[in-house]
């Protein structure tokens, strides 16, 4: 992948800066030792590394602006980064920058359950959000899986989503404001407790901006009470098609699981070696999870399983117990690690409609089939976010890029069947250059002019989301 | 020379206008709005209309900006589906005629009473064709519910007024209509009647209505009949007090259209639910007549007798809780003035959008 050269200039300025950062920063919240800095090397797409100039870690919003302030005085590169989760690069460093990370900012700023939010500064993790609140009976809906670790921070640049955003929405629906520290230095409040933007809606465009237009530092998010329970159901069937049918129907019929997960057989057989989770040996496999009290949970079971038996489901198993429910999620939860375990993997993100499912599985498996390389499928099916994992061997010349190329294949054939590359793990670098596949020049261009107004000299987050050659001048000025 | 009124009927020739013009252009979609439109040239969006893809087992549509919302919103009852986020029917209370579009919906980020459980427009808006104020097509989203790619233009869009682009197309995500909805009334005092749909909206009983007014304070729950059930007696038990069961959606249709409030200026105030017994209360001694939804969050005013509107009293009382915006009436400016941070990035994007600054010139301040 290409990245811009360093700026010489400011790899020379090195030491002169890390001293003023260390002016406007308490001393454990500058990290230069190279030692020390490898962490931030790279994000969850770690085939791609490379060293910072310098790591901060500021406690305040205060601290955060001092940084940038200074930054872009001297004209250096600044990455934002939050738990470095990212599954595109988006937090990958640039030899010529600054990484901002958010970590140390986790607190907790209010709660009020009267008017439905928290407060957080958004180095807080996502599972820590609901943790703050789960004793009083209420959550956060926006459930990634990797929701240990990532932030808030990262949630909303990436405007992620999660195994319940079928009912709930992605982070975009579940986020009120932000208070947002622009390249220059600038603290800006946007939006807050209340649901209406008064004006242009300017926190709907920052939400998954990717890190392109400054640096939020801390949220409003929306809470929600935690429903009585949830019971989830698994199915088998013979083939694709049959279990996209079924997936079509139940939304079709106006049912409102909280989520729909689809696994196909290479990925059923690999995550039934690694998690034991007792799954049936079939061609496709669904997990469909409602919510309720027991007796709202059984009635809306009733239902999809009336239409689940039209599909001629060589499975079917309800949850009847906490542990049964445990055991249908464990195969699905595992599904990544259980493919590391196999091999290397890249994991893909394309959406499509639910409609072509079939089409889209049937043409993955045969251009898979024509490079040698084995794909598993694992997806959100109620929303047609897919997530093709190509397994590849590191360690072999050239496998990594004949996965890249086969994995470019297959998004392009995401935007050709009417969908889109990524659903929700963000373009970062990974995705940059096909973004003309999406777009065309006056697509993109509108974008750059968004970034244009919030980050004028193109310092932070560089060489991410959109392709060099487009962004070449405004780069370069 | 330049006609009156243009009514491009295609996306391109909308272009070609844009281009050319060099006076303010003034969008309208079905007029329905209640504000005077602005200096020079009317744009119609009426000829952008039409239905091009409607796929209910991916509960999906998309459709011309112009098309009107009746004409979409009988297309999907047909089919058992809707708009979750109930567009309000304005025309009664901006004193207008003409049928609501698409665009026009999408333009004002419209919701209505079910906002508190589905979000208002921008929440379901999943992708826009736009010509820019330099007549340039742009989109952005598409036609899939879940998609990151790229800035999120369709947010920006949605609420825009028009100061933007002209939205050409818009792709809508669907949901479908529950087979079961009770309304739930007791007649209590305000103070009362906003704490029990704040206590309503924080249950995990999923309550898709929250309003109070004259028929005091009501609550809604939709969705499969024995849930609905189970959810309404749950409700009941967890409030207390006198509850009536109706059915039908007239009184949610009358909150959502701000109906009796007929006289005198006519405010949309957005706040922190808690906040809203305090808003109206700065009125104590004006004549007005308040209906309150999202369980206090939203409270639409009618103000009789004051010269500002009201503006001062009302925009004091929601300083650093909310904000308002004057619907019908004048002495007053629309939108409420932002924080210089945020008016200076909202100018900076209109200049990038429409340098000619032509497109509904200063309708948001
Ligand atoms: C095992 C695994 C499972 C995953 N599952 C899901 C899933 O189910 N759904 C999903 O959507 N994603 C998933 N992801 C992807 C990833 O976790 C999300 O993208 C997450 O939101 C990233 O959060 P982070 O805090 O780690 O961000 P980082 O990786 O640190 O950064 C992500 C992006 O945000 C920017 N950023 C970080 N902090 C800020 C800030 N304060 N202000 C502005 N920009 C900032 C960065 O520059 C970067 O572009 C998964 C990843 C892994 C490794
Ligand atoms: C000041 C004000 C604020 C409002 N805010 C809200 C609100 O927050 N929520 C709500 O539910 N209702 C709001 N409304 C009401 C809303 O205007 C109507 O409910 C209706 O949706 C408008 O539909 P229409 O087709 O008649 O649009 P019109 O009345 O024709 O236009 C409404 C606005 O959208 C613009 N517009 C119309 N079509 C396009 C297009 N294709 N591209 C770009 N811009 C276009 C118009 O120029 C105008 O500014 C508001 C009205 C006013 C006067």
């Amino acid at each position: 992948m290409d990245m811009p050269l360093p700026d010489q200039r400011i790899l020379n300025a090195r030491d002169g800066l890390i001293a003023r950062l260390r002016g406007v920063l308490p001393a454990d919240a500058v990290i230069a030792d190279p030692a020390e800095t490898r962490a931030y090397e790279c994000d969850a797409l770690a085939a791609y590394r490379c060293a910072p100039l310098a790591v901060v870690l500021p406690r305040t919003t205060a601290e955060v602006s001092a940084v940038l302030r200074l930054c872009s005085q001297m004209g250096v590169k600044v990455v934002p980064r939050g738990a470095g989760t990212s599954l595109a690069g988006g937090s990958f460093p640039t030899a010529d920058c600054v990484v901002l990370g958010v970590a140390r900012m986790n607190a907790v700023i209010e709660t009020d359950y009267d008017n439905r939010f928290i407060r957080v500064q958004t180095g807080r993790t996502n599972l820590a959000v609901t943790g703050a609140v789960e004793a009083d009976g209420w959550f956060y809906a926006p459930d990634p899986s990797s929701q240990l670790a990532c932030a808030i921070a990262g949630n909303i640049a990436m405007n992620s989503g999660g195994a319940h955003c079928l009912k709930y929405g992605v982070t975009t629906n579940n986020l009120l404001g932000v208070t947002i520290v622009l390249m220059s230095g600038e603290v800006v409040e946007i939006g807050g407790p209340w649901s209406d933007a008064p004006g242009l809606d300017l926190l709907g465009v920052i939400c998954g901006s990717e890190g392109q237009l400054g640096i939020v530092t801390e949220a409003y998010l929306r809470i929600l009470p935690k429903p009585e329970g949830a019971r989830p159901v698994l199915m088998g069937f013979a083939a694709n098609e049959v279990a996209g049918a079924c997936v079509a129907d139940i939304i079709r019929a106006g049912l409102l699981p909280v989520a729909i997960e689809f696994m196909d057989r290479p990925c059923i057989r690999a995550c039934e070696d690694f998690a034991k989770a007792g799954y049936p040996d079939c061609e496709a496999l669904l997990i469909v999870e409602v919510e309720g009290s027991p007796a709202e949970i059984d009635a809306q079971l009733a239902r999809i399983k009336d239409i689940a038996l039209r599909h001629n489901p060589v499975a079917y198993r309800e949850s009847g117990s906490e542990e049964e429910s445990r055991k249908i999620w464990l195969g699905r939860k595992s599904a990544f690690g259980a493919m590391g375990n196999i091999a290397d993997y890249m994991c893909l993100d394309g959406t499509i409609p639910v409609s072509e499912l079939p089409y889209v599985l049937r043409r993955i498996a045969e251009m898979s089939a024509a490079v040698g390389l084995s794909v598993a499928n694992v997806f959100h099916a109620g929303d047609g976010n897919m997530h093709p994992l190509i397994l590849y061997n590191a360690n072999k010349p050239g496998d990594l890029e004949l996965c890249e190329a086969l994995g470019a294949d297959i998004l392009k054939l995401c935007v050709e069947v009417g969908g889109c590359l990524t659903g929700e793990h963000g373009v970062g670098v990974e995705k940059r250059d096909l973004m003309p596949v999406q777009f065309n020049p006056a697509d993109l261009e509108a974008q750059l002019r968004v970034k244009d107004v919030f980050d004028p000299d193109w310092l932070l987050n560089p060489a991410k989301v959109f392709p060099l050659d487009v962004t070449a001048s405004r780069r370069a000025s | 020379m330049t006609p009156l009124v243009l009514q491009p009927q295609s996306e391109a020739e909308l272009g070609e206008m844009i281009r050319a013009a060099e006076g303010p252009v003034s969008l309208r979609g079905g007029g329905t709005r209640g504000v005077a439109y602005g200096p020079g040239t009317v744009l119609e969006t009426a000829g952008l209309s039409g239905i091009s893809l409607y796929e209910p087992g991916a509960l999906t549509l998309v459709a011309g900006a112009g098309t009107p919302l009746a004409e979409v919103e009988a297309v999907l009852s047909a089919q058992n589906q809707r708009l979750a986020f109930e567009a309000p029917d304005l025309r009664r209370a901006l004193q207008r005629h003409g049928v609501s579009t698409l665009g026009g919906v999408v333009a004002t980020n419209a919701s209505g009473p079910r906002r508190v459980q589905a979000g208002a427009a921008r929440d379901h808006l999943i992708g826009v064709r736009f010509v820019d104020g330099m007549g340039t097509v742009v989109k952005s989203g598409g036609r899939v519910m879940k998609n990151v790619t790229g800035l999120d233009l369709v947010k920006l869009m949605a609420g825009s007024h028009g100061t933007l682009g002209v939205i050409t197309q818009v792709a809508f995500k669907l949901q479908a209509v529950p087979e079961c909805a009770v309304t739930l009334q007791t007649q209590v005092p305000l103070s009362a009647g906003l704490a029990l749909l704040r206590r309503a909206l924080g249950s995990p009983f999923e309550v898709s209505g929250a309003a109070y007014g004259p028929f005091g304070a009501a609550l809604r729950v939709e969705g499969m009949e024995a849930s609905v059930r189970y959810r309404v007696a749950s409700l009941k038990a967890l409030l207390g007090g006198d509850w009536v069961e109706t059915a039908g959606d007239a009184l949610w249709v009358g909150v959502r259209d701000a109906q009796g409030l007929n006289d005198g200026a006519l405010w949309r105030v957005s706040c922190k639910p808690t906040a809203a017994e305090g808003v109206v209360a700065a009125l104590a001694g004006v004549a007005h007549q308040a209906i309150f939804d999202w369980g206090g969050g939203l409270i639409w005013i009618a103000v009789q007798g004051l010269g500002d509107a009201g503006a001062a009293l009302i925009r004091g009382a929601v300083a650093g809780v909310g904000h308002a915006t004057l619907m019908r009436g004048t002495g007053a400016a629309a939108f409420a003035p932002e924080a210089a941070g945020v008016a200076a990035l909202s100018r900076a994007l209109r200049a990038q959008f429409d340098p000619k600054g032509i497109l509904n010139a200063g309708i948001m301040g």
